[in-house]
């Protein structure tokens, strides 16, 4: 590497415009709504900053902190059925034949490349009242029902098949949040678990640690960097739902970005909606700053 | 006779194999159910009544629709040049210099990345509200809006896709260059940007990609004559659901998957799959 003022006008052109970019577009429109948050509205459309945390205080009142409280939970339930959902399929595509491996890599990656918005339709079709899983567990109820009928036990199941509430709910948007963020588990889970080193798993079954002992004490281990990685790409944009809450959530399923959303536009109180996302922007850095304490840790760990 | 299992043959495990299935199964299903039911007579989109292909018919007879797909190439066309060239530049600066504040611009590079899309869509739009962004140009320049967003996010991972490339070249051939009187631009152009190649295109497919695929961002800085295939979608699916959705969203579907094809086609000759 080189000094910067050997060759400043060539320094110049490689950073200058990047720089400038994300100083104009990004920094600037987030320093705008930064302001926004301490200012009050004056008129319809006037905002003034007066460096006041009226707005913060309304958004920690105990109707959004409620909400942020159930973003979070919501955020953390689905981060963790994906971290078990996705475990052994990294473990499993990790250790299958070379032959194979490429094809189920590519089978994760490929919805992955599918449009959210298209895969978060896909899943109304699937869980609407008269939709595919509701029908297929519809079948199973009628077929239950012909096989206890000549036993008599019929009367336990009710007289018609009641479709299950699936769709519009929190339970939809956990869904939704795990089908459209599971690759993102999968594949820092596996880019770490290719690498761990074979002859640990060998050495701890060779050693008489059983199959279960060997998982949890030596490959949940080694993979610690993995999970992190897959824990805060699922986590931080379930955080920031927006979409998905919207298409596939009820009435008591709005989360923080939804709220965001309202304020901006609906409701048009900026002021609010730029301290509301604000508190997620604090939220995400929280994360990071977590995530950046734990590598720092394993560092040591490893020294 | 097959050979027993293997301690480390989790793949051949009676469990694993089923645990992949339902996994694969919960992919894939409702991508495939909603491509199958493009091609369903029925209106109602949910009993299956008859093969026809009417529905795609209707979608590229959809006036809105197409302009929504012409609207979402453009942008992604755009973006993905201005993402290449400032991702390009910014990683090449980053890999050569040294220069104080680097930390902070590694920092502030990766933020679009990290923070949530919707904090980045709704400080754009009152920042194109407040600072008196134009509006009303002729088209493609009132795409503007929309295609700064999509650069905003997608020239970070433009950038950090180039640099992991850079990481392996040998800055001796530079100087060697410059040693036999070559000049900086020439440089440049003869042999680093040939090494940076494979990096630019994987960086410029991925980018492409983001942004075709791009909803929470365009949904904050489009408007009314700006609208997006996504967002055009969205209200599609906000209005009622019929087979015309599901036709226009296989279109789109297609088109990445074809953009996939192209992408594992580039990266094999030099790098392999993956």
């Amino acid at each position: 590497m080189e000094n910067w003022r050997r060759q400043p006008w060539v320094f110049a052109t490689f950073i200058g415009p990047g720089t400038l970019w994300l100083f104009l577009f990004f920094l600037l429109p987030l320093g705008w709504i930064w302001l926004f948050a301490v200012g009050e509205r004056e008129g319809p459309v006037d905002i003034v900053v007066t460096w006041t945390l009226e707005n913060y205080r309304e958004a920690l009142q105990p109707v959004y902190l409620q909400l942020f409280l159930k973003t979070f939970l919501i955020a953390l339930v689905s981060t963790a059925i994906c971290l078990v959902v996705a475990f052994p399929v990294a473990l499993a595509i990790c250790f299958a034949p070379d032959r194979y491996k490429n094809v189920l890599l590519l089978l994760v990656i490929l919805p992955f490349w599918t449009n959210m918005l298209i895969r978060t339709y896909a899943m109304i079709a699937m869980l609407r009242q008269n939709g595919f899983v509701n029908d297929g567990i519809g079948l199973l109820w009628t077929a239950l029902k012909y096989l206890l009928t000549p036993v008599g036990l019929d009367g336990l199941m009710g007289e018609r098949f009641a479709p299950l509430p699936l769709l519009y709910n929190n339970t939809a948007v956990v869904l939704g949040i795990v089908y459209v963020y599971l690759p993102f588990m999968v594949l820092p889970l596996y880019a770490n678990l290719e690498k761990l080193d074979r002859s640990l798993i060998e050495a701890s079954l060779d050693l008489g640690a059983s199959q279960v002992r060997t998982f949890f004490e030596i490959i949940v281990r080694l993979a610690k960097p993995g999970i992190v990685s897959g824990i805060i790409l699922v986590f931080i944009p379930a955080l920031g739902t927006f979409l998905i809450s919207d298409l596939l959530g009820g009435p008591d399923s709005q989360l923080i970005g939804n709220v965001v959303e309202r304020q901006f536009r609906a409701a048009n109180n900026l002021p609010l909606g730029s301290a509301l996302s604000f508190l997620l922007l604090y939220l995400t850095f929280i994360a990071l700053a977590l995530r950046a304490w734990f590598a720092a840790r394993a560092e040591k760990a490893d020294a | 006779m097959r050979n027993p299992i293997g301690p480390l043959e989790f793949t051949r495990r009676g469990w694993v194999r089923l645990w992949l299935l339902a996994v694969f199964v919960f992919l894939y299903a409702p991508i495939v159910i909603l491509v199958a039911f493009s091609f369903n007579q029925s209106r109602r989109n949910i009993v299956w009544t008859g093969f026809t292909t009417d529905w795609y018919g209707r979608a590229l007879n959809n006036a809105s629709l197409i302009e929504a797909f012409t609207n979402s190439i453009m942008i992604a066309l755009i973006s993905t040049v201005l993402s290449v060239i400032l991702g390009g530049l910014l990683a090449l600066g980053l890999y050569r210099f040294r220069f104080p504040g680097k930390p902070v611009l590694d920092g502030v590079a990766a933020l679009p990345i990290v923070i949530p899309e919707i904090c980045l869509g709704v400080a754009l739009l009152v920042f194109y509200a407040r600072a008196g962004w134009p509006t009303g140009l002729p088209w493609p320049l009132n795409l503007s809006q929309v295609i700064i967003g999509h650069v905003v996010f997608s020239f970070p991972f433009v950038a950090v896709v180039v640099r992991a490339r850079m990481e392996g070249f040998d800055r001796s051939l530079e100087e060697a260059s410059k040693d036999l009187g070559a000049s900086e631009w020439q440089t440049f152009w003869n042999v680093t940007l040939p090494y940076m190649k494979t990096g630019l295109i994987a960086g410029a497919l991925l980018a492409m990609t983001l942004s075709l695929d791009d909803f929470v961002i365009t949904f904050f800085t489009s408007g009314p004559e700006t609208i997006t295939f996504p967002v055009k979608i969205y209200s599609m699916v906000r209005q009622s659901v019929t087979p015309e959705v599901n036709a226009a969203s296989t279109i789109l579907i297609l088109f990445t998957v074809l953009l996939t094809v192209i992408a594992l086609k580039f990266q094999k000759p030099s790098e392999g799959v993956g």
